[in-house]
Parts: structure tokens; C-alpha cells; sequence
């Protein structure tokens, strides 16, 4: 079978994807080859592992890894699977370890991943040394600012040259406190039963907001809350490089960093514009303010999403099947922000964010609906992600898609990083005169 | 103990079950706005992350944490028929069990029960399991709801994504 691939007519302001992308396991298989060959995926935020011999769990395309720091307070990442059968080395979703001792044979690692004792070790020849048989760990793992990337490949290029232009969007969420950001405890650990790009799609789409949260929206305006359009104050979406792109609006509701709301209620005022006095002493009146009212939602190609609304978070999505995606996230804070402003965040965040919150769960049911219909075959051939092509686009265009789906084609091609695509997309004029 | 105090008990908890019983009915049947009416002024609704069950609202990032506000503005959206997760409405079915009382005074008593709630919808049925923490004002007559919370045995939202439904 042809793969599927994407319709990019620049000339007619066409743009399709192929559904069969969405229900194959060659295209998933296809996939996850050329994902792990060229891209950096999210591992964890420093702050989940503060501590010598902190760890959590995670799993990264389907491979169980453990994110620790090592006994010199260097942070790393280890698989885990201990390096004599392979039985699960860490047991706990997350703790603090001296040692990962096997419970199988009882083979004993340090957490930087050498081994460093095994029963009757008279048993094994010099050719079995110790020193030969560390845990085996994930090719490369880079950080930039605090937040850690997994790579699969020794030579794919350095994490700063993969987030390219996404420095700038990341800067700007961790600049929000200059104590550092943390992890909040408790996080979203899911799955959908959709495709992962419908997943990707639903995260960047500022198209049905109007339609779909409609019941947020009324229950914002019940409260006496925003009626800004989300239009207002936008920026148009932009492609950072490496697929990455990112749509920029002022926020219509309160941000606890730093945009007061009534709704926070008077007294937040005088914290909430404290932070926000800082913020432009530190980085100037335009990026301060950027910091403070802008809500930013990034896709980090292929599988990461930076949603810095109500609260900064972090999705990570995985796919498990064509037809199921695990879908984990974390919210962060500035480190010992105040009790006011922790509750402040988790607040706001919940009221649409979150499993249970007023937007999410319909987000869920617009991207598994679409699996259903669709069932194994895609009978019906194409979805269009053509809108705003013949314009500078806005927040509800559809440009953040295309710009994902043009860097998924060049993967599965075997030519990415593409260069970043300019705006207007259509004329042929301004395509020709495009920095690339 | 006593065979007055034990027949306290067993009484409040037979109260206490008779309650949550028709707790659940209301729940069930989709009689949201009956349902939210139980509940007190002051009174709290938390549903805690899965991976941190014991989680406190106030710094663990719970999946909901309602005032009275929020609790009316949640049932008014789920009867709207524009909360589109549960619209068409999915089919429940509740069940209660190992009510226990583990505080009574004059006029409020905390319990704990479990609960294993069925989802059916669109070919898929999910199944919620978990313990209910209760703060009760009243006297057995009658009861209001102080205090909710419900926290999931699941280690993960999977398959279900969602809590879109009252937990």
C-alpha cells in the first residue's frame, strides 16, 4: 500500500490530509521509525526531580524510562529495564533512590545506571564485567532552561538547534518567574481513544472555540467575566521552524501571572499587580506585558504542547495505537510562589483545562467522534485544513495545522526539518520571496 | 459499647445509606438541578488527580474542586445539551457500598462509602471505581452536603479520558 500523503496546493489555497494518516498501523509504524530518527520529545521539568536520587517514570513512544538524577546531581535519563533480563528496575511511579535493586535477581544500579553489585558475581567471566553491563539509556538527553528532551538517536542535531524559533515562545513562559518554574503536584494521565494528530490538531485549533465552548464561554459571562473576543490583540500564528509553530492572543480571562481579574477577586489585586510591576522592571514594558496578558498555546513538533493560558502546562502526547493516544500533562508555577497564587492557578486552570474542567471533555469528544465515524477503513478520503491560506492568518485559521502536517510529511519523506513556511501561503509571488 | 450507643450507629448509618442511595438515583436520572440542591451554601465538590488521590485543592492539581457556584454553573452546562461529552446524555448506573460512619454529632456526621459507577455510551462502557468522603449537616431526617469528594482507584484516566460525568 502508498502511503497517504497531504495535498499542499499553494496555487488554488488548497490543503488536505489524508484520514488513512489516521487509522493505519503501517502510517503509525512509518511514523514512529521517523520520529524517533529526527525529532527531540519532552521528558520532564527539573523540578519533578529536585533531589539526588529523585525520580519519576515516564514513557516516551512507547519506551519506559526513568528521569533521575544521578548521584553527582547531574539529571539523566536510564531505561528501565534492568541490563541482565530486562525486569522493570523501578517499580514506584516516582520516589527517591540511592540504588534501583532488580526484585528479579537483585542486580543493583546506582542512578546514574552502573551496576554495582550482583550475587555471586564469581559467576560470570571477565568478559561479563560489571563495567560492560550498566543499564542501557536513550541516546541523548538535553535541556533547555530546566525543561528535558529525549532523543533515540546519537546524531540528531542539538536540542537548542531542534526548538529553533521555539526558544522564544518557551523564554517567555519560563521568564514568568525569575525563582524558576516548578511542576505542581497531580497531573493528567490519559488516554483518547483518537488518532495522536487528532490530538495535535484539537490542541491548536483556535477555530472552535466559538462553537464547541460555547457553554465556557456563557458560563464566563454568567460570572460577570470577560467578553474580549479572543480575536482581540492576537498575533498572527507563526511557524517557528521544525514544525513547530504557535498562536499568541491577549488573553480574555485573567492570567494569576500577571493579568488581574475581577473574578480573582479585589484581594488578588495588589499581588497579581505586583508580580505584573516586576515583570516590566525585569524584561521592559513590551515583553512584561507580553509575559503578563498574552496566552500562548506551541506545538513543539512532533508530540509536545506548551499551553500557557490559565496556567502554563505542558501535554505530552504518545501515541499507543492508531486508534488511541496516551495524553499526559503537567501543570507548572514559579517555585515558592504563594499559597494565594498556587490555589489562584489551580483555580483557574480547572474551570476548563483539566478532564473534568467546562472545556476539555467536549474537546476529547470532538477528536474520538471523528475516530468513530471513521472506523478502520477512512471511507471517506480528505479533511480540509485549508482555511486562511489567502491571508495573513489568525488565531482561527487553520495555518498551525498546516504547519504541523507539512513537517509530518517531510518526516515520513525523509527530508525534514523543512524550512518555516511564510504568510500569506497562497500567492506564488510572495511564496518565491519567502525567507526560508 | 453500649446497646444504646450501637443502636446510634446503626441508625445514623442507616440514614447516612438511605441518603446516599437517593443521591444516586438523582444522579442517575439526570435530575441535576434536584441533585445540586443538596448540597449546603459553603459546600465544596473535589474530584483529586488520579496520581495524587489524597491530593488537597488548594496545591495538588485536582481534576475539580467546586464551590456552590461552580457546582450549579457544572449541572446547568451538563443539562444545556451543549456539553457535547455528555450530549446525548450517557447512561449511569451507580452503586454504593461499604457505607461507613466515622464521626457523628448532633447535627453532622462523615462517612465514606465506595462507588463503582457504569458509563454506557456510543458503544463504549467505562467503569468509575472509587471512595466518597462525606461531610453531612443534618440530623438524618433530612441531610445536606458539606463536603464531597470522590477519589478514583484508577492510576490513569484510561481509556477514559473524561470525568464528564458526576463522579
Amino acid at each position: 500500500m502508498s502511503q497517504p500523503r497531504i495535498i499542499d496546493d499553494r496555487e488554488r489555497a488548497v490543503f488536505r490530509v489524508p484520514r488513512a494518516s489516521l487509522t493505519s498501523s503501517e502510517v503509525l509504524d512509518a511514523e514512529r521509525r521517523a520520529m524517533k530518527k529526527s525529532c527531540w520529545f519532552y521528558l520532564g521539568h527539573e523540578s519533578e526531580v529536585d533531589a539526588v536520587g529523585a525520580y519519576v517514570q515516564r514513557t516516551v513512544l512507547g519506551r519506559s524510562i526513568i528521569f533521575v538524577r544521578g548521584p553527582d546531581g547531574a539529571i539523566g535519563a536510564l531505561y528501565n529495564a534492568c541490563s541482565h533480563k530486562g525486569a522493570a528496575i523501578a517499580r514506584e511511579p516516582r520516589g527517591t533512590a540511592k540504588h534501583f535493586q532488580c526484585f528479579y535477581h537483585a542486580w543493583t544500579f546506582d542512578t546514574a545506571g552502573r551496576l554495582v553489585s550482583r550475587p555471586d558475581d564469581a559467576g560470570y567471566s571477565p568478559a561479563c564485567d560489571v563495567a560492560e553491563l550498566a543499564l542501557s539509556r536513550p541516546a541523548r538527553v538535553e535541556e533547555y532552561r530546566g525543561f528535558w528532551f529525549v532523543a533515540f538517536e546519537g546524531d540528531i542535531e542539538p536540542l537548542i538547534d531542534y526548538l529553533d524559533g521555539a526558544t522564544e515562545i518557551l523564554d517567555l513562559v519560563i521568564d514568568q518567574s525569575t525563582r524558576g518554574l516548578q511542576v505542581i503536584r497531580g497531573s493528567v494521565v490519559s488516554a483518547v481513544r483518537a488518532n495522536w494528530k487528532l490530538v495535535i490538531d484539537n490542541s491548536g485549533d483556535g477555530y472552535h472555540g466559538s462553537a464547541l465552548h460555547q457553554t465556557f464561554r456563557a458560563y464566563l459571562k454568567s460570572l460577570g467575566g470577560p467578553r474580549d473576543s479572543f480575536i482581540g490583540g492576537s498575533l498572527p500564528p507563526r511557524d517557528l521552524g521544525h514544525g513547530h509553530a504557535v498562536i499568541e492572543t491577549a488573553s480574555p480571562e485573567g492570567r494569576p501571572v500577571a493579568k488581574w481579574d475581577p473574578l480573582f477577586g479585589e484581594g488578588a489585586r495588589e499581588e497579581i499587580e505586583e508580580i505584573r510591576r516586576q515583570l516590566v522592571d525585569d524584561h521592559g514594558q513590551e515583553r512584561g506585558l507580553r509575559i503578563a496578558d498574552s496566552l500562548r498555546m506551541m506545538l513543539i513538533f512532533p508530540n509536545t504542547i506548551v499551553v500557557d493560558a490559565q496556567t502554563p502546562m505542558i501535554r505530552a502526547i504518545d501515541p499507543v495505537a492508531p486508534a488511541l493516544t496516551n495524553l499526559n500533562a503537567w501543570a507548572l508555577g514559579p517555585r515558592d510562589e504563594s499559597s494565594a497564587q498556587l490555589r489562584r492557578r489551580i483555580d483557574t486552570y480547572l474551570t476548563f483545562l483539566g478532564p473534568a474542567g467546562f472545556g476539555t471533555p467536549d474537546d476529547v469528544e470532538a477528536v474520538e467522534s471523528i475516530q468513530r465515524v471513521m472506523g478502520d477503513e477512512a471511507f471517506i478520503e480528505w479533511t480540509d485544513v485549508s482555511r486562511g491560506m489567502t491571508r495573513v492568518p489568525t488565531l482561527i485559521d487553520e495555518f498551525q495545522t498546516r504547519t504541523f502536517w507539512r513537517s509530518w510529511q517531510a518526516l515520513l519523506d525523509g527530508v525534514y526539518p523543512i524550512p518555516a513556511v511564510a504568510t500569506p501561503e497562497l500567492a506564488p509571488v510572495a511564496m518565491a520571496s519567502a525567507p526560508t | 459499647m453500649s446497646a444504646t450507643a450501637l443502636r446510634d450507629v446503626s441508625l445514623v448509618r442507616g440514614a447516612v445509606e438511605r441518603f446516599l442511595y437517593d443521591e444516586a438515583a438523582l444522579l442517575d436520572e439526570w435530575r441535576l438541578n434536584e441533585w445540586v440542591d443538596l448540597f449546603t451554601h459553603d459546600a465544596r465538590y473535589v474530584v483529586p488527580a488520579t496520581d495524587d488521590p489524597l491530593g488537597d485543592e488548594a496545591t495538588s492539581l485536582v481534576m475539580i474542586s467546586d464551590d456552590k457556584a461552580r457546582l450549579v454553573a457544572r449541572a446547568s452546562r451538563l443539562l444545556s445539551g451543549r456539553a457535547y461529552r455528555e450530549s446525548p446524555r450517557s447512561r449511569t448506573r451507580r452503586f454504593i457500598a461499604n457505607v461507613r460512619v466515622t464521626a457523628f454529632g448532633e447535627d453532622s456526621v462523615r462517612a465514606t462509602a465506595n462507588f463503582t459507577i457504569h458509563r454506557f455510551r456510543d458503544g463504549e462502557h467505562t467503569v468509575y471505581v472509587g471512595r466518597y468522603l462525606y461531610e453531612l449537616i443534618g440530623t438524618g431526617e433530612t441531610f445536606s452536603i458539606r463536603h464531597r469528594r470522590a477519589e478514583l482507584d484508577h492510576e490513569a484516566l484510561r481509556p477514559h479520558a473524561t470525568v464528564s460525568i458526576i463522579l
